[in-house]
C-alpha cells in the first residue's frame, strides 16, 4: 500500500479534485483574458464544468465495492467518499449558476477560483483516512469560505460575516487540532482505520479517550452547525452573499457530517456507548434549539439559517442509531437537503435581487408578482417541512425508520414533535407568499435565465426523489456499506 | 396485466394539476374547463370501478404492485374491497360537484384548481393504498393542499387562524400514527411495509395494547374524535365552499377509514382491549357535537358541528366491534360525506347571495331559489335519519350495533336524533321560510345551472341509496367479512 510508486488507482481516486484544480485555473486564466462585459459567462462554465467533471468521474472513475488506500494511506478511495465528491461539485454547479447574475459576485472570477478550491477540500474531506489529511482538507475548505462570506467588501453586514466566520472557524479548528495532537501522541498513529487497533493495543482508558473526542467534536460540531456551536450560522448567513450562504448550508454541511461519520464510527468504536449518548443529546438540543429560534425570525436568510440548523438535528437522529440503515439515511438525508435548500436559497437570490430585501413582509404578493417563483418556494420550503411528493418526506422517514428500528423511540417522537414545529414556520413563509397583498404587485420579478435552469433542475430533481426514491436511497446504501 | 384502473384513477387528478398550471394565467375558462373535465373523467372511472367490482368474490380487486424502496420493503400497492369503494366512489363525486360549484372563484383559479386537485390525488391514494408507508405518503399530501386553499380562498375573518389549526392538528395526528406504524413495520421484523402481510404478522398482545391508542387516536383527529374535534368547526367555516365539502365530505372520513384500516385492522387486540371507553369519546362526539350544532347562528357552524356529531356515529360503529355496526358506518362514511358536501354547497350559496350566515338575518330563500331549499330538505331528512333517506340505511345499522353491546350508549345516543332533527328543522324553517328580509328584496338571485346539476346530482345518490340498499349494502358487507375475520369472528 506504499505510495513510492504511481498507478492508475491513484489518479482515479482524486480524478474530481485534479479536474476541479484544472477548472479552477481555466476560471482564473479566463478571468484575466475575457473583456469585463462576458464575465458572466464565467458562471456557466464553472456550473458546465462541474457537471462534466461530475460526468466523467461517474464514468471512469467509480470505486470498486473493495475500498482501497491509496496516496500513502493519506486518503480511502471508497463509494462514501465518491457519492459526496458527486453531490459537492453539483452543489457548487448549483451556486454558481445562481450567482452569475449578481453583479458583484458571480461576474468576478475570483469568486469562482474561491468557491472551487473550496469545493476541491471538501472532496478531499470525504475521502480522507487520515487526520493530517483531514485537517489540511478542513483547512482548504474553510479558508476560501470565509473570504467569500465577506466577498461585499463595501458591505458592513457581509465584512461582518466573513469576520464572524473566520473567528470562530479558526478557534474551533485550533481546538480540534489540538484534540487530533493528543490522538496522535496516545496512539502513534494518524491513520483514522488504524486508531481502533492502537486504542485496544495500547490499553488505553476510556476516560482519556473521552476528553480527546471532545475537543475533536468542537470542530466537527462548528462545520454541522450543531449545538453549542450553532451561533454563527445565522449571522454568517444573514452578511453573505446568498448563493454563498446557500452553499455553506448545504454542501459544507454535508462535509462535515462527512467526517463525523467517518471519524467516529470508524474511528472510535471503542467507546460508542459515549459519543452515542452525547450525540443524541446534541441532536435534541439542535434540533429543538434551530426550530423553536426559527418561529422568530423576521428575516428570510436567518429564519433559512434556524432551519438548517434543524436539519443539522434530524441528520444526527439517524447518525445516532449507529446502523447501515443509519448510516444511509444520513447520506440519503443530505442528498435531498442538498437540493432542497439550495433551490430554498436560489428562490431568495432571486428575488432579493429585485426587491433589495430579505425581509420575509416583503416576500408578499409574489405569487401575483411571479407564480412560477412562488411555486418553486412552495417546492421547496414544502419538501424541507417534510412533506410528500416532495423528497423531504422520504428522508425524514428514513432517519425516524433509523431511530426506531434501534428503538430509540423518544428520539423518534422529539424528532416528529420538531417536524411540526417546522411545518409551522415554514407554511408562514408561504402564507405572506401566496395570501398577502403588497403594493408592488405589478411589478414581476424576472428569473435570470442561470437561476431558471438551476431552479428547473433542483425543483424537478426534490420531486423525483420523492416520487422515485429507491434509486437515491441506494446511493445512500452504496455509500453506508463502504464505510468500514 | 390488467389495465390499471386504480392508478388512473389516483394519478388523474395530480396530472390534470400539473397541467392545469402549465395554462396561462389570465385564461380563467380554459383552467375551469380543464378542471370540470379531469374531475369528470375521474368520476365516471370512479363509477365504473365501483359496480365492475365483484361482489361474490370478495376480497381486494383490481390490485396493483410496484417495488418502490425494495431496500425498506416499501411498495406502491393498491387494491379495492368493500370497503373503500364506496369511499373512492364518494371522492370521485365529491370532486365534479366540487368543480361545479367552484366555477365562480375569480381570484387565481389556476391556482386554486391545482391545489384542490393535488388533494384529490392525496385523498384517492388514501383510500386505496395497501401499502403502509403509502398510506402515510398520500396523508400527507391531502393535508398540507388544504392549508393553502382555507388559507388564500376563504374566509377573511377567521381563515390563517383556522388554517394553520387544521393543519397543525392533522399532521401532529398522522406523525404520532407514523411512529405507531414504525413501531409496528420493525416488530414484525418481516421487512415490508405491505398491510396485508402485517395483518398476518401476529403481534402480541402486549405491543398491540399499547401501540393501538396512538395509532387509532392519531388517524381519530382527521376523523373528529373528541377531544381533538376542534379544529374541524373553524376549518370547514373558513374554507371555501368546494374545499368545505372536500373537506367535510372527504377528509374526515380519510382519517376514520385509516384509523380503521391501520388501527383496528392490523391491531385487532389492541382494539379489543380499548374499545370500551374510545365508544365513550365517540358518544361525547355524537350528543356534544348535536348539541352544540344546535344553538349555533351561524348557518356554516350549524353544518360543521352537525359533522362532528355524525362522524362521531362513524367511529361508535367502529368501536362497537359488531357486523351491524361496521356495515352502519361503512355506509355512514358515504352517505355522510355525500350530505354534508350538499349541505356546505348550499351554505356556500346562500352566503354568496346574501353576504351574510347569521341565520336570524335570514329568510324566505326558498322564493328565489326553489331548487336549492328542495335539495337541502333532502339532506336535512338524510341528517335526521328519516326512512326513505340513505341515512337511515347508515344509522339504523349502526344504532343495532350499539344496542347489542352496550344498550344504555345506544339510548344516549338516539338523544342526537331529536336534537339534529331540532336543528335541521329550525334552520329550514328560518333560512328557506318565513318572510325574506327587506334589504335581500331584488338583491338575492336564484343560483347558476352548474350549481343546480351539482346539488340535484348529490340529492340523487342520497335517495337512490335510501330506496334501493341493494346497490351498496351487499358491497360494504363484504368488506365487513374481512375485517370481522381479522378480529376473530367477534
Amino acid at each position: 500500500m506504499s505510495g513510492s510508486v504511481f498507478n492508475v488507482t491513484m489518479f482515479l481516486a482524486i480524478l474530481p479534485e485534479l479536474w476541479i484544480f484544472v477548472l479552477a485555473s481555466l476560471v482564473l486564466i479566463l478571468d484575466l483574458v475575457l473583456p469585463k462585459e462576458q464575465h458572466r459567462v464565467l458562471g456557466w462554465i464553472t456550473a458546465v464544468g462541474l457537471i462534466l467533471g461530475i460526468l466523467i468521474s461517474l464514468l471512469v472513475a467509480v470505486p470498486s465495492e473493495q475500498a482501497q488506500f491509496v496516496w500513502g494511506d493519506l486518503i480511502r478511495f471508497d463509494r462514501l467518499g465518491f457519492v459526496f465528491k458527486i453531490l459537492f461539485m453539483f452543489g457548487a454547479a448549483m451556486t454558481a449558476l445562481f450567482s452569475s447574475n449578481l453583479e458583484k459576485l458571480g461576474q468576478r472570477g475570483d469568486f469562482y477560483v474561491l468557491m472551487l478550491v473550496s469545493t476541491l477540500g471538501m472532496c478531499l474531506m470525504a475521502s480522507a483516512a487520515d487526520v493530517i489529511m483531514l485537517y489540511l482538507a478542513i483547512e482548504t475548505t474553510s479558508i476560501p469560505l470565509y473570504v467569500l462570506a465577506g466577498f461585499y467588501k463595501e458591505d458592513n453586514k457581509s465584512t461582518e460575516a466573513g469576520f464572524k466566520y473566520l473567528l470562530f472557524g479558526a478557534m474551533t479548528s485550533a481546538i480540534m487540532l489540538f484534540g487530533f495532537s493528543y490522538l496522535f501522541g496516545l496512539t502513534g498513529t494518524t491513520n483514522l482505520y488504524a486508531l481502533v487497533n492502537q486504542v485496544v493495543q495500547h490499553q488505553l482508558s476510556p476516560f482519556v479517550l473521552y476528553g480527546v473526542l471532545a475537543f475533536i467534536l468542537v470542530g466537527f460540531a462548528f462545520k454541522i452547525s450543531a449545538f453549542p456551536l450553532h451561533f454563527w450560522a445565522p449571522d454568517v448567513y444573514s452578511g453573505a452573499p446568498t448563493p454563498i450562504a446557500g452553499y455553506l448550508s448545504t454542501a459544507s454541511k454535508a462535509a462535515g457530517f462527512a467526517v463525523l461519520v467517518r471519524v467516529l464510527w470508524v474511528g472510535f468504536p471503542e467507546i460508542q456507548p459515549y459519543w452515542v449518548y452525547v450525540m443524541t443529546g446534541v441532536s435534541i438540543a439542535t434540533m429543538t434549539i434551530g426550530n423553536l429560534l426559527a418561529l422568530a425570525q423576521k428575516d428570510i436568510k436567518r429564519l433559512l439559517a434556524y432551519s438548517s440548523i434543524s436539519h443539522a438535528g434530524y441528520v444526527l437522529i439517524g447518525f445516532v442509531a449507529v446502523s447501515e440503515l443509519g448510516a444511509t439515511s444520513v447520506i440519503f438525508y443530505l442528498i435531498v437537503y442538498l437540493l432542497t435548500n439550495l433551490a430554498a436559497f436560489g428562490t431568495v437570490a432571486v428575488f432579493e435581487k429585485t426587491s433589495g430585501s430579505s425581509e420575509i413582509a416583503s416576500f408578499a404578493g409574489l405569487s401575483r408578482r411571479s407564480p412560477w417563483l412562488a411555486m418553486m418556494m412552495l417546492v421547496s420550503f414544502l419538501s424541507l417541512a417534510g412533506m410528500p411528493p416532495f423528497g423531504g418526506f422520504v428522508i425524514k422517514f428514513s432517519v425516524f425508520a433509523a431511530a426506531v428500528q434501534r428503538g430509540l423511540i423518544g428520539l423518534a417522537v422529539i424528532g416528529v414533535l420538531n417536524s411540526i414545529v417546522g411545518l409551522y414556520y415554514y407554511l408562514t413563509v408561504l402564507k405572506v407568499i401566496y395570501l398577502y397583498r403588497s403594493e408592488e404587485e405589478q411589478v414581476a420579478v424576472p428569473i435570470p435565465q442561470a437561476s431558471k435552469v438551476a431552479l428547473a433542475v433542483l425543483c424537478i430533481g426534490i420531486i423525483v426523489m420523492g416520487v422515485i426514491a429507491a434509486p437515491w436511497f441506494d446511493i445512500g446504501a452504496l455509500g453506508a456499506r463502504a464505510l468500514w | 396485466m390488467q389495465f390499471p384502473i386504480l392508478s388512473f384513477i389516483v394519478f388523474t387528478p395530480i396530472v390534470a394539476a400539473i397541467l392545469i398550471f402549465l395554462i396561462p394565467e389570465d385564461r380563467k375558462n380554459e383552467v375551469r374547463v380543464a378542471a370540470l373535465a379531469a374531475a369528470s373523467f375521474a368520476l365516471v372511472l370512479s363509477i365504473w370501478v365501483y359496480f365492475a367490482y365483484d361482489i361474490q368474490a370478495g376480497g381486494y380487486q383490481f390490485v396493483e404492485q410496484v417495488s418502490w424502496i425494495p431496500a425498506l420493503g416499501i411498495s406502491y400497492k393498491v387494491g379495492l374491497d368493500g370497503m373503500n369503494a364506496p369511499l373512492v366512489l364518494l371522492t370521485g363525486v365529491v370532486m365534479f360537484t366540487g368543480v361545479l360549484i367552484s366555477w365562480g372563484i375569480d381570484d387565481r383559479p389556476r391556482e386554486f384548481f391545482t391545489f384542490l386537485f393535488i388533494l384529490a390525488t392525496g385523498v384517492f391514494g388514501v383510500f386505496v393504498s395497501l401499502d403502509l408507508f403509502m398510506l402515510f405518503f398520500f396523508y400527507e399530501i391531502a393535508v398540507f393542499p388544504m392549508y393553502l386553499l382555507i388559507a388564500i380562498w376563504g374566509w377573511k375573518e377567521t381563515r390563517e387562524y383556522a388554517a394553520m389549526k387544521l393543519t397543525l392538528y392533522l399532521f401532529v395526528g398522522s406523525v404520532i400514527a407514523l411512529v405507531g406504524a414504525l413501531a409496528m413495520y420493525f416488530t414484525a421484523g418481516l421487512g415490508t411495509f405491505d398491510m396485508l402481510e402485517l395483518e398476518k404478522a401476529g403481534f402480541s398482545r402486549e405491543f398491540q395494547i399499547l401501540w393501538f391508542p396512538f395509532v387509532f387516536i392519531g388517524f381519530g383527529v382527521l376523523g373528529g374524535i373528541f377531544p381533538f374535534h376542534n379544529w374541524s368547526p373553524d376549518g370547514h367555516v373558513a374554507a371555501p365552499t368546494a374545499v368545505s365539502m372536500f373537506h367535510a365530505g372527504v377528509l374526515m372520513k380519510l382519517g376514520a377509514f385509516a384509523a380503521l384500516r391501520v388501527g383496528l385492522m392490523l391491531l385487532p387486540e389492541g382494539a379489543k382491549f380499548h374499545m370500551g371507553w374510545i365508544i365513550l369519546l365517540t358518544l361525547v362526539n355524537v350528543v356534544y357535537g348535536a348539541f352544540i350544532a344546535s344553538v349555533q347562528t351561524d348557518f356554516k357552524y350549524v353544518i360543521g358541528f352537525s359533522s362532528v356529531s355524525h362522524m362521531g356515529l362513524v367511529l361508535m360503529g367502529f368501536a362497537t366491534l359488531t357486523k351491524q355496526g361496521f356495515i352502519g358506518s361503512g355506509i355512514q362514511m358515504f352517505s355522510h360525506g355525500v350530505m354534508t358536501a350538499l349541505f356546505f354547497a348550499v351554505v356556500g350559496m346562500v352566503y354568496d347571495q346574501a353576504h351574510t350566515r347569521e341565520i336570524p338575518k335570514l329568510g324566505g330563500f326558498r322564493k328565489v331559489m326553489p331548487i336549492v331549499a328542495v335539495c337541502f330538505i333532502i339532506g336535512g331528512l338524510v341528517s335526521m335519519g328519516m326512512p326513505g333517506f340513505s341515512g337511515f340505511i347508515a344509522e339504523f345499522p349502526i344504532f343495532m350495533g350499539v344496542w347489542s353491546s352496550y344498550p344504555l350508549i345506544a339510548i344516549i345516543a338516539a338523544i342526537s336524533i331529536v336534537i339534529t332533527a331540532s336543528y335541521i328543522i329550525r334552520v329550514v324553517g328560518r333560512v328557506f321560510y318565513g318572510q325574506m328580509p327587506q334589504e335581500f328584496e331584488g338583491h338575492v338571485h336564484d343560483v347558476t345551472v352548474l350549481d343546480k346539476i351539482a346539488l340535484l346530482f348529490l340529492s340523487f345518490i342520497l335517495v337512490a341509496l335510501g330506496v334501493f340498499p341493494g346497490w351498496m349494502v351487499p358491497l360494504v358487507e363484504s368488506g365487513v367479512e374481512q375485517i370481522l375475520r381479522l378480529l376473530g369472528g367477534a
